[in-house]
């Protein structure tokens, strides 16, 4: 028994603090992401924003927490109830295993698995069966249809943000997140691969339905889309999962495009700052680039997204996987 | 050792119950809802075996597309399952036939280690263990892109010839309809739409 | 432009580009909004807001119970009932307004012959449960002399264009 314990009890344990002190600032970093988005979102309009709660407002996301805690859950009378609550679980929960993989430092990682952006890639990829199993079970119209409308885009976009890995990939010549940071010390992807960066960022947003490919929740014609029907923690929960999806794509932009942990240059004002501090900040970042974008630009036609999707973005992302592939065979930079 | 035994037995047991469910489940949006279930323990138990690689794409292709893909015609269409199944009693001999033939095969294959096909190799299924520090990744790729990379070709191609079957199915193009040309209207000037003309008061246009 | 140009505008996204140049500049520019639970904008003199009972300077209730504020209510949010009191004079017993229903027209001050019912420049009278919402005769009339001071100013700054 002592020996069960040696062998499994204390790692057990090792792993659930290690969880609990990755997952703890992760929710309160999205608790303040919210607030962060609708502060950007505001001074872009000359707003102010949410500024009473706390100084400066920071209060903010605590007290909308609070304020859907104290709420009270309705299911609707024809909801399938089972489906209907599993549906905001899964969003939150897929949202927040993605922070296993992610290398916040040289080392800095829960689980080190050798297919890391595989299981990034294949986390993001479920996020949509929170959304259409939630617009589904709801039994109500605009649910259904922004559940709908949600499937046919994230599936669409999972394409073309595929080759756009793949191109990666060949650059690196290994599936692990720590190794893809590494093999950016002499350069960050983003300047060889720009193309691939902005149209990883715009597939980013689409897989995150951020405007302008807020399609699924579109409140000017489908009110809230799939989320109508959800109130109290259950709306909360959805939420939460999104804002911490929008962050985890983020680090994964950081990890894949801008060199992770890594600083600009590796030189003596910029490498005495700690790696993680400055995968934070570019993951900020990225962040606040992605509010950047919801306060600047109207929102998608289906169509155009569509096109967008299929007849510009796979096309292209095609010929980046052929190009870089040729390019490092004909120089002979396989890794 | 034990550990990895029980997660086994629990990721085992959970497919094949809901492998049972997604058959017996009334509603359809259930069963699939099911088979996903099925699909995630499968992964487990890939990891399990170490073959991380093949867990991931199980997930990525089946979990992550064809799946939604079910579940997108599953929720659209608004079929009568309980109709459909009426003659369930009807058919069961043949099916429950179908289903041992299956599981007697596969228990040939797997476990035949007394029944050997003529001519062929009696180590086909084993696999060839890779070297210690080869990732299984590596690994199958050296394998399907040298050995089996005609074999791999040609799957491409009947998938590629099944896409462009169902689009020449599907596809019609209808007269009378207006399409929307981006370019068109991106490039479109001022000076294409808009003329200014002088009219003397009192002359009209 | 030539097809050229558009062209390289199109495929780098100079739109865009340009586009989020200007949100950016909007975001360092002076915010125009003003802050508001501490700061508050100008009202005007005629503005509508929570409903108040007024009295005469010695204290007697100004309603005579005459119901054109009933009558006129198009979201028909007024209740009164009306009896003679010890005195003989006629005055409501009963003068309810919903405040759910009311849809803040303004049309009962401007019914009501003696300045009785009058929409005051309150604008916050949020509450935690609906039924604080139905007012009664007892609320307005306390709301009358929270707010006589400002109806006063606001009544005469306004009786030039009556």
């Amino acid at each position: 028994m002592v020996e069960f314990w040696i062998d499994y009890g204390f790692p057990l344990l090792i792993i659930l603090l290690k969880i609990i002190v990755i997952l703890v600032p992760v929710l309160i970093g999205v608790a303040f992401a919210t607030y962060f988005d609708r502060k950007i979102w505001a001074a872009m309009q000359m707003r102010r924003g949410p500024n009473v709660v706390g100084p400066f407002g920071l209060m903010q996301p605590f007290a909308d927490g609070l304020k859907l805690f104290m709420k009270e859950t309705i299911i609707p009378a024809g909801a399938n109830k089972g489906v209907f609550l599993l549906a905001p679980a899964i969003t939150f929960s897929l949202a927040m295993i993605g922070w296993a993989v992610i290398p916040f430092g040289d080392g800095l990682v829960l689980s080190d698995i050798n297919v890391g952006i595989l299981y990034m890639f294949a986390i993001s990829s479920l996020g949509v069966y929170g959304i259409i199993m939630g617009g589904w079970a709801s039994n109500s119209k605009y649910p259904f249809f922004g559940a709908l409308r949600s499937a046919a885009q994230m599936v669409s976009y999972e394409v073309s943000m595929g080759f756009i890995i793949v191109t990666v990939l060949l650059c690196v010549g290994s599936l692990n997140l720590s190794d893809i940071v590494r093999a950016q010390e002499k350069i960050w992807f983003a300047i060889p691969l720009f193309p691939m960066f902005v149209m990883f960022f715009i597939s980013a947003l689409a897989e995150t339905n951020r405007p302008p490919f807020d399609l699924p929740e579109a409140e000017s014609e489908l009110v809230a889309g799939y989320q109508i029907e959800y109130s109290s923690m259950a709306f909360a929960l959805f939420m939460l999962g999104e804002y911490a999806n929008i962050l985890l794509l983020s680090g994964l932009t950081t990890i894949l495009f801008l060199g992770g942990w890594l600083p600009p240059f590796d030189i003596a004002p910029f490498n005495w700052i700690p790696g993680p501090i400055w995968f934070l900040s570019k993951l900020a970042f990225l962040f606040f680039v992605f509010s950047w974008v919801k306060a600047t630009v109207p929102r998608y036609r289906y169509d155009q997204l569509m096109r967008l999707g299929w007849k510009i973005f796979l096309p292209l992302s095609l010929f980046w996987v052929v190009l870089t592939a040729g390019v490092l065979v004909a120089f002979d930079w396989v890794p | 050792m034990i550990v990895q035994g029980l997660v086994f037995y629990l990721f085992a047991a959970i497919v094949v119950v809901s492998g049972v469910m997604v058959i017996s489940a009334r509603n359809p949006v259930h069963s699939v809802l099911f088979l996903i279930l099925a699909f995630f323990n499968s992964a487990g138990l890939f990891v399990l075996m170490g073959a991380e690689f093949l867990a991931m794409i199980l997930i990525i292709v089946y979990v992550g597309a064809v799946a939604v893909l079910f579940l997108f015609v599953v929720m659209m269409l608004d079929v009568n399952f309980v109709q459909l199944r009426e003659g369930f009693l009807q058919y069961l001999p043949v099916g429950g036939l179908i289903g041992i033939i299956l599981f007697v095969e596969l228990l040939l294959v797997l476990g035949g280690a007394g029944v050997t096909v003529e001519g062929a190799p009696a180590n086909a299924l084993a696999a060839p263990m890779p070297a210690a520090n080869v990732t299984n990744t590596e690994a199958l790729g050296a394998l399907l892109y040298t050995k089996y990379v005609y074999l791999f070709q040609a799957a491409g191609m009947v998938l590629l010839v099944a896409m462009i079957g169902a689009i020449v199915l599907t596809h019609r193009t209808r007269p009378g309809v207006r399409r929307q040309n981006i370019s068109d209207q991106v490039g479109r000037r001022r000076e294409d739409g808009v003329e200014l003309k002088k009219i003397q008061p009192g002359q009209g246009a | 432009m030539s097809v050229l140009g558009r062209g390289v505008r199109s495929l780098f996204l100079l739109e865009f580009v340009s586009a989020m140049r200007l949100t950016l500049r909007y975001f360092f520019r002076k915010k125009v909004t003003i802050n508001y639970p501490y700061e508050k904008g100008p009202l005007s003199p005629r503005f509508r807001g929570e409903h108040v009972l007024r009295r005469y300077p010695n204290g007697e209730e100004r309603c005579i119970a005459c119901k054109l504020c009933e009558a006129i209510c198009p979201a028909q949010a007024i209740t009164i009932e009306a009896e003679p009191r010890d005195d003989g004079s006629r005055r409501t017993t009963r003068y309810d307004i919903d405040m759910t229903k009311c849809i803040y027209c303004g049309f009962c001050e401007e019914a009501c012959p003696v300045d009785a019912i009058v929409e005051g420049p309150n604008f916050q009278f949020a509450t935690e449960s609906r039924e604080e919402l139905m007012y009664d005769k007892e609320k307005l009339l306390a709301n009358g002399d929270r707010w006589e001071r400002e109806i006063a100013i606001n009544l005469e700054a306004d009786a030039p264009y009556r």
